[in-house]
């Protein structure tokens, strides 16, 4: 990390890997249009250096060949008023890995660095563009899958989470402020604290922790989905069922690097939380018999799995292979989904939705009966519920604010003791002092030596 | 006519607390010294309250006199009350403070500058500095001579165009009745230092005859007193008593209808005042709800009968004042003996000095005390035995001495005044030490005597005494860790008495020393092997048993904060070349010069991401400044 200071040009792919419709290459710096100037080809013969600031150019990339690698669209941002601060320079490619890694070596071959993880996000810190939680709240919009998981993380940009901490900071200044007024003015009337307040402000501010903490684990699963496997066997409704969750709630980015044919899987948004769907069918349709999928690769499967939806033909009787299985899966999240009830009478329908237990639905996918229910049921076993998702808002989701967070209720939890053990209120005061040390690191309002560091470590390649 | 008097290695200017301190350590380093004072009257004259130390302050005092320092035997000798605040808290913010004799505080202390070797007392206003090539090389006075030196220390205090308020009446004025310093504001700004305005002030001296004590509440001494210097042995005085009194209602009254005659709320004042030491009509105006304020009536001294009456400084014009003071009760009689006034001063912004003291421009030339921004004997002091040692470590060519916020309070105020700029006098409160713990008053010897030592002020007989105590204390913890106490009945029978519970199983010393409820005293009785020692030690011992387990704490915390103060920054790095520093953040580094990436930090102004950029630029170039 080790560039901030250099004012060469860098450079990255900041779409995420995979085959989106388009590909961005970004880069930043003093030479930006310089480097730009060396690949852009305008057909008005005009240079990217004459182009304004915030405009877009149609134009072509060449390669140090002198050969067209794409057609493309230009846009030029300069400096101050860009993401990093300084010159900016984006072209959008036809997305593919191919295309946009050919542009992305064209600006490397014409003068462009290729950036570390981090280094816009780390730019745009350092030039004073954003603050340190906020420079974290980007890498969580860059890692979001959803688009729920986005808003989430502007939240924390626009500082829903930053209000959080000024709460407990505050709450923790107005203790720490009348312990020392008392203690640096001994004889005058200055109200003092008392044990009962402060035991019920530490508290207080315990349960805030908590609840922030209890969002973070919300939080986990609104930015890197849940993993979701369909089973069952052939022909119960696996694939259909997958497409019409497909169909009705895509997710925003559904590029997953390294698709092949045989698994099928996408990224579906329900509720706000994103269920990373595995549908184990894909793998038997092109190998075509059942056999050869083999015991082991579905183990394997529901064993990394968090939730398994587990789908039953309500109108065919129950096989020896449905037993086997069912029994990949003990310990694991599931729900079981009895499809096809439109095949069977209304009355046996009612016995069997009486009889359900909690994680068993009736469905029909092909008259859309229990779709709502199953979402309900999916959001329910992810994070408990639909209205934890948006109870726990603002979201915990950085590494490093969750275990500074812990820190600081540690620092709580030890005042507590020296409370109750009879400590003076000035002992009490150094751990309440270091709780609220903690706290300023996640907001950045304290320095120590490897935050900075640590934390752009953390960024993924190319914001 | 200017003429060509005699040459010094050090000319301190003020012989305040500041100057008193500084010139005497110079001269106990064995440098040739002068020291110049107004007027000779006015050497370690108290002009505001007549008491010594506080919460932060008395931990000032006591780090003077583990320094080596004068002011913690001065007040010892000249005491007539004295007290341990908050001894109800931790070892921590424990902090004394005493009444002085007035006069007798300043005799004494002018009694040992006279017979301090090398050490020359004059009256006599400087008025012009000589610098030459940016170094200091005299220093001119109103008679016309010029002393030559190679170092000085101003410490000039209130006296720098000192401007008295009270209402209307405004004239140009030193403390006290002192005469004002009118000649080397303008020397010092030739110099190149900017000046500011602060402001303080004074309540009313009151004849006790016109007080009516018992309308008030009695505020005693300690019975035993516990002296400042570590090398007092014990004060055995017959105390003095103050007393307590509130303002009321009708105080108020006048004060809100005679406001248009502040010179605070007219403007005519516009030096900044401490907001921890408002006149009456400023708690009165911010403090509206309140409807009483406390006051202290504090003596003046064994052979007089003036009164000081604390938390009743003002500068409303006399007249109002009288009044005002008469509506409290056990004043209704009143009989004014000095008015309270507000005093307005020059000073300069510390900003321009290194941690030693130094200027950063002009070599050799020092300052301490008020002319710095802040206020307060105890600061002053501490300030000019900072300045005298570095004056002395600078003509000896040595190494300088910086104390850092973990080893001492003095450490906190210096690098607190260098680095904020602060816009109002800077008074020292235990909040502002982020290792309160660590530095109590009881350790000040222990953190500091080492120090005073290696700079020349710690005699033979001092040190030899010192390293005894220290190993006492840690053969009684050693003792203590390893003595285990069994849970016999006796033992027991001894515990429950004390309120706490008893043992099970055997407990070492120390463990059971951990207990809040349990002190030392106490446990005699199940320690048969307890040796004899000294109430320091055993002050000491207790201490650091009971609360070993926070001080590791912040034990861990100074090594995190010492790592950033060891990444040095060369002096002669030039900031408008670091590509990412804000303006803001160039502009008050190239003022402050920082020594270290820790000090950088906690320029005000300087945020964390001009700190991240700093810093990978120090580590981008370090071959650049390796020769540095």
């Amino acid at each position: 990390m080790n560039n901030v200071l250099n004012d060469d040009v860098i450079a990255a792919i900041s779409t995420p890997v995979g085959t989106g419709g388009i590909g961005i290459v970004r880069m930043s710096g003093a030479d930006a249009l310089k480097v730009a100037d060396r690949v852009f080809v305008s057909p008005s013969g005009k240079t990217a250096a004459s182009f304004a600031s915030h405009t877009v150019h149609y134009g072509h990339v060449v390669g140090k060949d002198g050969k067209i690698i794409d057609e493309v669209m230009l846009t030029v941002m300069r400096a101050p008023k860009t993401y990093t601060r300084e010159d900016i320079v984006e072209i959008n490619c036809h997305g593919g890995n191919v295309v946009v890694g050919m542009v992305l070596q064209a600006v490397i071959d014409a003068g462009a660095r290729l950036a570390d993880p981090g280094e816009f996000t780390q730019r745009a810190f350092v030039n004073g563009r954003i603050d340190l939680s906020q420079a974290e709240a980007v890498m969580d919009v860059i890692d979001a899958k959803t688009e729920a998981g986005v808003s989430y993380s502007l939240n924390q940009l626009s500082g829903g989470l930053s209000k959080k901490y000024q709460g407990i900071d505050e709450e923790l200044l107005h203790l720490l402020t009348y312990i020392d007024a008392a203690l640096d003015y001994p004889e005058y009337d200055v109200e003092e604290v008392t044990e009962k307040e402060l035991d019920q402000d530490i508290h207080h501010m315990m349960d805030e922790i908590d609840t922030l903490l209890q969002s973070a684990k919300v939080g986990k699963v609104v930015r890197d989905g849940i993993d979701t496997v369909i089973l069952g066997e052939p022909n119960v409704g696996k694939s259909s069922l997958m497409n019409k969750l497909l169909r009705e709630d895509k997710a925003l980015v559904t590029n997953i690097p390294g698709t092949t044919r045989d698994t099928i899987e996408d990224y579906i948004n329900i509720g706000g939380v994103p269920f990373h769907i595995i549908d184990t069918a894909g793998i038997r349709e092109t190998d075509d018999v059942i056999e050869k999928m083999g015991v082991e690769r579905a183990k394997q499967m529901v064993s990394q799995a968090e939730l398994v939806l587990y789908i039953e033909d309500v109108s065919r009787e129950t096989s020896e292979d449905d037993k086997q299985w069912r029994s990949l899966l003990a310990g694991k999240k599931v729900l079981h989904i009895y499809n096809k009830v439109d095949l069977i009478d209304k009355s046996d329908q009612e016995t069997m939705k009486d009889r359900l237990d909690t994680n068993q639905i009736v469905l029909s996918v092909k008259n859309e009966e229990g779709l709502q229910a199953l979402k309900q049921k999916m959001v329910e076993l992810a994070v408990g519920s639909e209205s934890a998702v948006r109870k726990a808002d603002p979201i915990v989701s950085n590494v490093r604010h969750i275990s500074l967070l812990k820190q600081v209720r540690r620092n709580l939890e030890n005042a507590l003791e020296s409370m109750t053990i009879g400590m003076s209120v000035d002992i009490i005061a150094i751990d309440l002092k270091d709780a609220l040390d903690n706290l300023r690191k996640i907001t950045g309002q304290s320095l120590g030596d490897d935050i900075i560091d640590q934390i752009f470590a953390q960024f993924c390649l190319g914001k | 006519m200017a003429y060509q008097a005699e040459s010094y290695e050090t000319i301190v200017i003020g012989a305040g607390h500041a100057g008193c301190e500084a010139a005497l350590a110079t001269a106990r380093k064995g440098h040739k010294t002068l020291l110049l004072a107004i007027n000779l009257d006015s050497v370690a004259m108290m002009p505001c309250n007549p008491s010594i130390g506080g919460t932060g302050k008395g931990h000032l005092v006591r780090e003077i006199d583990a320094l080596g320092g004068e002011m913690g035997k001065n007040i010892d000798a000249t005491m007539i009350q004295c007290k341990m605040l908050n001894t109800g808290k931790g070892p921590a913010v424990h902090s004394l403070r005493a009444q002085a004799d007035k006069k007798a505080y300043q005799f004494r202390m002018k009694e040992v500058i006279e017979n301090t070797p090398n050490l020359t007392l004059r009256q006599q206003e400087a008025t012009k500095l000589i610098i030459e090539d940016r170094h200091i090389r005299g220093v001119q006075v109103r008679t016309g001579a010029i002393y030559a030196c190679e170092t000085c220390v101003v410490c000039t205090g209130t006296y720098l165009n000192g401007k008295i308020f009270m209402g209307e009446v405004q004239y140009d004025g030193g403390p006290n009745g002192m005469f004002p310093a009118q000649f080397l504001s303008d020397s010092l700004r030739e110099a190149g230092f900017d000046l500011q305005r602060f402001k303080t002030g004074t309540p009313a001296r009151v004849d006790e005859k016109t007080l009516d004590y018992s309308k008030m509440k009695v505020q005693k001494g300690d019975d035993e007193i516990t002296p400042f210097s570590f090398e007092t042995e014990a004060i055995d005085i017959d105390q003095i008593d103050c007393y307590l009194t509130y303002t009321n209602e009708a105080t108020h009254k006048i004060i809100r209808d005679n406001l248009e005659r502040s010179p605070l709320v007219t403007g005519d004042v516009v030096g900044v005042g401490p907001r921890y030491c408002p006149s009456i009509e400023t708690k009165v105006m911010r403090f509206a709800d309140k409807d009483h304020h406390q006051m202290f009536m504090e003596p003046e001294g064994l052979h007089t009968r003036e009164v000081y009456v604390q938390g009743m400084s003002s500068c409303l014009p006399e007249e109002v004042q009288i009044a005002l003071y008469r509506t409290v009760p056990g004043m209704e009689h009143v009989q004014f003996m000095r008015s309270a006034y507000a005093i307005e001063y020059d000073c300069i912004h510390p900003t321009a000095l290194k941690a030693t003291l130094e200027s950063k421009d002009i070599h050799g030339l020092f300052f301490a005390g008020q002319i710095n921004g802040t206020s307060g004997y105890e600061e002053a002091g501490a300030q000019g035995i900072v300045a005298g040692i570095n004056a002395g470590l600078y003509l000896e060519k040595a190494e300088p001495m910086i104390l850092d916020r973990s080893q001492a309070y003095i450490g906190v105020l210096i690098d607190d005044i260098i680095n904020e700029d602060a816009n109002e006098p800077y008074r020292m409160m235990t909040s502002r030490a982020e290792y309160r713990l660590l530095l109590r008053q009881d350790n000040a010897d222990l953190r500091l005597t080492p120090i005073g030592r290696r700079v020349g002020l710690i005699s033979d007989e001092r040190y030899t005494h010192f390293l005894e105590k220290k190993a006492a204390i840690e053969k009684e913890k050693e003792r203590l860790r390893t003595t285990t106490v069994s849970p016999t009945d006796t033992v027991n029978d001894v515990l429950k008495e004390m309120g706490t519970t008893p043992l099970s199983s055997g407990m070492p010393m120390a463990q059971l020393l951990k207990r809040p409820e349990i002190a030392y005293e106490s446990l005699k009785p199940i320690d048969s092997k307890r040796p004899e020692l000294s109430k320091q030690v055993k002050e000491e011992v207790e201490i650091q048993l009971k609360y070993e387990g926070y001080i590791q704490k912040q034990d861990r915390q100074v090594v995190q904060f010492k790592k950033l103060e060891e990444k040095r920054i060369p002096e002669g790095i030039d900031y408008t070349d670091i590509q990412g520093l804000r303006l803001e953040a160039i502009e008050k580094l190239k003022s402050v010069r920082p020594m270290s990436i820790g000090q950088a930090s906690r320029i005000s102004g300087v945020n964390p991401a001009d700190i991240a950029v700093l810093h990978v630029y120090l580590e981008n170039h370090r071959e650049l400044f390796k020769n540095d």
